[in-house]
């Protein structure tokens, strides 16, 4: 009843179609968040969704995990077409969301946010079996939590994370959303986060990373999703130069990032990178 | 066998792994550790420890008969009413909303008995579950104003705090007061009945042993697990207090009459209703919704079930709390349920411990709370003061109450504890 995948029995590419999104979209009043949005998602994959801020990137992971419903477009899950009216359907469908905002209850302890909604044992909670489980998911996420028993308020920001992605790993879910989640990590937690990611990826899990961080979404990608303005702009594999994914994600060759290399490049006098 | 376990499980226990951590091994250490808790405001239920000191001593210091053990049984009698309704606010107060009606649906549910039982004729139980079957409707009725049309509870629950005066004085018609009949179980109950000497020993010697084989067998599963363990000293320590302290009370009580049945329903409905909270999914979903509801609502939770479940509760505890004060004071009477029920309900929830701010708090927090507004009450009746002063003296306590859990909650905050 392990949850973390087996490094041992890597599956070979990827599988068969897990998530397939044809069409999507959502409109808040007279804002279009999302346009005619197509994803697919196989199993053991990772698929990264990248995108300026606004892009839609979060507006589609909502509508993933069941917050939003989307304003017209099908969702087909594991081969059959599913409607996601609220989070309980996600999860009970084996998609597991692990939030930008992290949604943990700060009044409670670790064991209880990790179980929460799923507790073992319901008329008579099993304390003792859910406090090692979360202790045995945390060691395998080489988490440095220091005790499960305090209440998250207690936490830092990172544990938070880590307390969140445990949480989600939980339910032993069929895909994985992450949003963001190197953001508030220092260097070894993200290291370890894409080490975790890519050993989920080996279990034949299909993965969803959203991430601003451009060297993040190169080393554990399969794919590179690009959003822009709310509409797919294009599709990468893992070696895309820096280039044409900024192209992709601003829209334009000529922008902020390329100017800003090119007047790096030059004026060699103040030679700072590259 | 203390040392033993002991030194193995700093090495190797589960939970024991991150040296950053300060565990409290020792007696030592388990009272550094509560100091430390108090100091970053997990006060928990010390200001009503002390505060219930301060005042015993005050009001003994000026009227001997205040700690005589007649006195405090009629005390017992006297906060069992209140008291239920106090439970069904702690319900409430963990999803972070309010009740503001509760004094008019006790008030309702008292008419309705005086209505049913004795204008009518039903059977007593009949009137009883009618008049609870009722409150919960209440309730239902507020969750179905607060989770569909967004109705804030603070609004419906105060609309409703009249509606249902009105109907109580619509009930009882002109004549105002029903009399219930001297001499009927109801009324026996609420009035006269106490437990044998020999019932309420045993409950308080049960009361100890259940802490301890609750404890114990805790130990051993977390011992048989690898996790940290509370010794067996510890353990047999805490039982043989619980024992003491509660045999010493059933001892000085029985003195006088004795213990109340009806108190003992009142101390059950807390047990039960901490175990809920405590030990159930149930419970522990009412948490996650007072603290952060979107996060309780992302993690599958029906909030919408949790929130009714709270409303429904708090309201059928109120109308419960109204039928034992309609057998305490053998009538169902206009004032039933008006004037101070609705603050000492809400308060007593407050001084016992349970945030008004939601996602914290304890069943126990009521039985407390009542007993130290229930205290300030007969203190201040024993003085002759007129309910004037009552009133002030009762809504300073409530200030002090809430400003007490608003510095401790601030103070939790910048600790890390919210």
């Amino acid at each position: 009843m392990s949850t973390i995948p087996d490094v041992d029995h890597p599956q070979e590419g990827p599988g068969k179609l897990v998530l397939r999104l044809r069409g999507i979209s959502k409109n808040f009043g007279a804002v279009s968040a999302l346009a005619d949005v197509d994803l697919d998602v196989h199993a053991g994959e990772v698929v990264a969704l990248v995108g300026d801020n606004g892009a839609g990137k979060s507006t589609l992971v909502k509508i993933l995990a069941g917050v939003h419903q989307p304003t017209s477009g099908t969702i087909d899950f594991d081969g059959e077409q599913v409607v996601l009216s609220d989070p309980a359907t996600a999860l009970g469908l084996g998609i597991a969301t692990v939030f930008q905002d992290l949604a943990l209850c700060e009044n409670l302890d670790v064991v209880a946010n990790i179980f929460l909604g799923r507790e073992l044992n319901p008329v008579r909670l099993d304390e003792v079996s859910m406090e090692i489980r979360a202790w045995t998911l945390l060691n395998e996420l080489s988490a440095r939590i220091p005790s499960v028993r305090e209440p998250v308020a207690s936490l830092s920001g990172g544990q938070r994370q880590t307390v969140a992605i445990a949480r989600s790993l939980l339910t032993e879910p069929k895909l994985i959303l992450l949003d963001e989640p190197t953001a508030a990590l220092g260097v070894a937690q993200t290291a370890e986060v894409l080490d975790l990611i890519e050993r989920v990826r080996a279990r034949g899990l299909g993965v969803i990373v959203i991430s601003h961080n451009m060297e993040d979404v190169r080393a554990v990608a399969d794919r590179i999703v690009v959003l822009r303005l709310g509409r797919n702009n294009g599709e990468f594999g893992p070696d895309v130069s820096n280039q044409d994914l900024v192209t992709a994600i601003t829209g334009a060759d000529e922008n902020s990032v390329s100017r800003r290399a090119s007047r790096r490049g030059a004026e060699p006098s103040r030679e700072v990178l590259i | 066998m203390t040392d033993d376990t002991q030194r193995v499980s700093t090495a190797r226990l589960l939970d024991r792994r991150d040296e950053r951590v300060a565990h409290a091994a020792t007696l030592r250490g388990t009272i550094g550790a509560f100091v430390n808790r108090v100091r970053s405001g997990d006060l928990g239920s010390l200001p009503v420890v002390v505060g219930l000191l301060i005042i015993c001593t005050a009001f003994q210091s000026l009227n001997p008969v205040f700690l005589a053990p007649d006195n405090l049984v009629n005390l017992l009698f006297d906060c069992s009413t209140v008291g239920v309704i106090s439970l069904g606010i702690v319900c409430i107060l963990m999803v972070g909303e309010i009740d503001l009606s509760v004094g008019s649906v006790s008030g309702f549910s008292s008419a309705l008995i005086g209505v049913l039982w004795v204008n009518q004729d039903w059977p007593v139980a009949v009137a009883v579950i009618t008049a609870l079957v009722l409150g919960a409707s209440i309730g239902a009725l507020y969750a179905f104003l607060f989770n569909r049309l967004g109705m804030p509870s603070f609004v419906s629950t105060l609309s409703g705090l009249l509606a249902w005066l009105g109907l109580q004085l619509y009930l009882l018609g002109s004549s105002g007061s029903i009399n219930l009949p001297y001499g009927s179980p109801l009324v026996n109950f609420g009035q006269m009945l106490v437990m044998p000497p020999i019932v309420s020993y045993t409950l308080a010697a049960l009361a100890g042993v259940v802490v301890f084989a609750a404890g114990y067998r805790m130990a051993a599963r977390r011992r048989a697990a690898g996790l940290s363990a509370s010794t067996l000293g510890h353990l047999l320590l805490k039982a043989a207090l619980v024992i003491i302290v509660l045999e010493f009370i059933v001892y000085y009580l029985n003195l006088a009459r004795g213990v109340p049945w009806m108190f003992g329903l009142f101390v059950g409905l807390c047990v039960v209703m901490n175990y809920a909270l405590k030990r159930t999914k149930w419970g522990r979903s009412m948490s996650a919704v007072g603290g952060n509801r979107e996060a309780a609502r992302r993690a599958g939770i029906n909030v919408r079930r949790i929130y009714a479940s709270a409303f429904m509760l708090c309201s059928t505890l109120a109308a419960a709390g109204g039928i034992l004060a309609a057998a305490r004071l053998a009538s169902s009477s206009q004032q039933a349920g008006t004037g101070d029920v609705n603050l000492n309900a809400i308060a007593a929830a407050v001084i016992g411990g349970t945030s008004l701010f939601g996602g914290r708090g304890s069943a126990y927090s009521a039985l407390l709370g009542i007993i130290v507004i229930q205290s300030i009450a007969s203190g201040l009746t024993l003085l002759d003061l007129s309910s004037s002063l009552r009133y002030m003296i009762t809504g300073a306590v409530l200030a002090v109450a809430v400003i007490v859990d608003s510095l401790a909650r601030r103070s939790r905050v910048s600790h890390g504890r919210a």
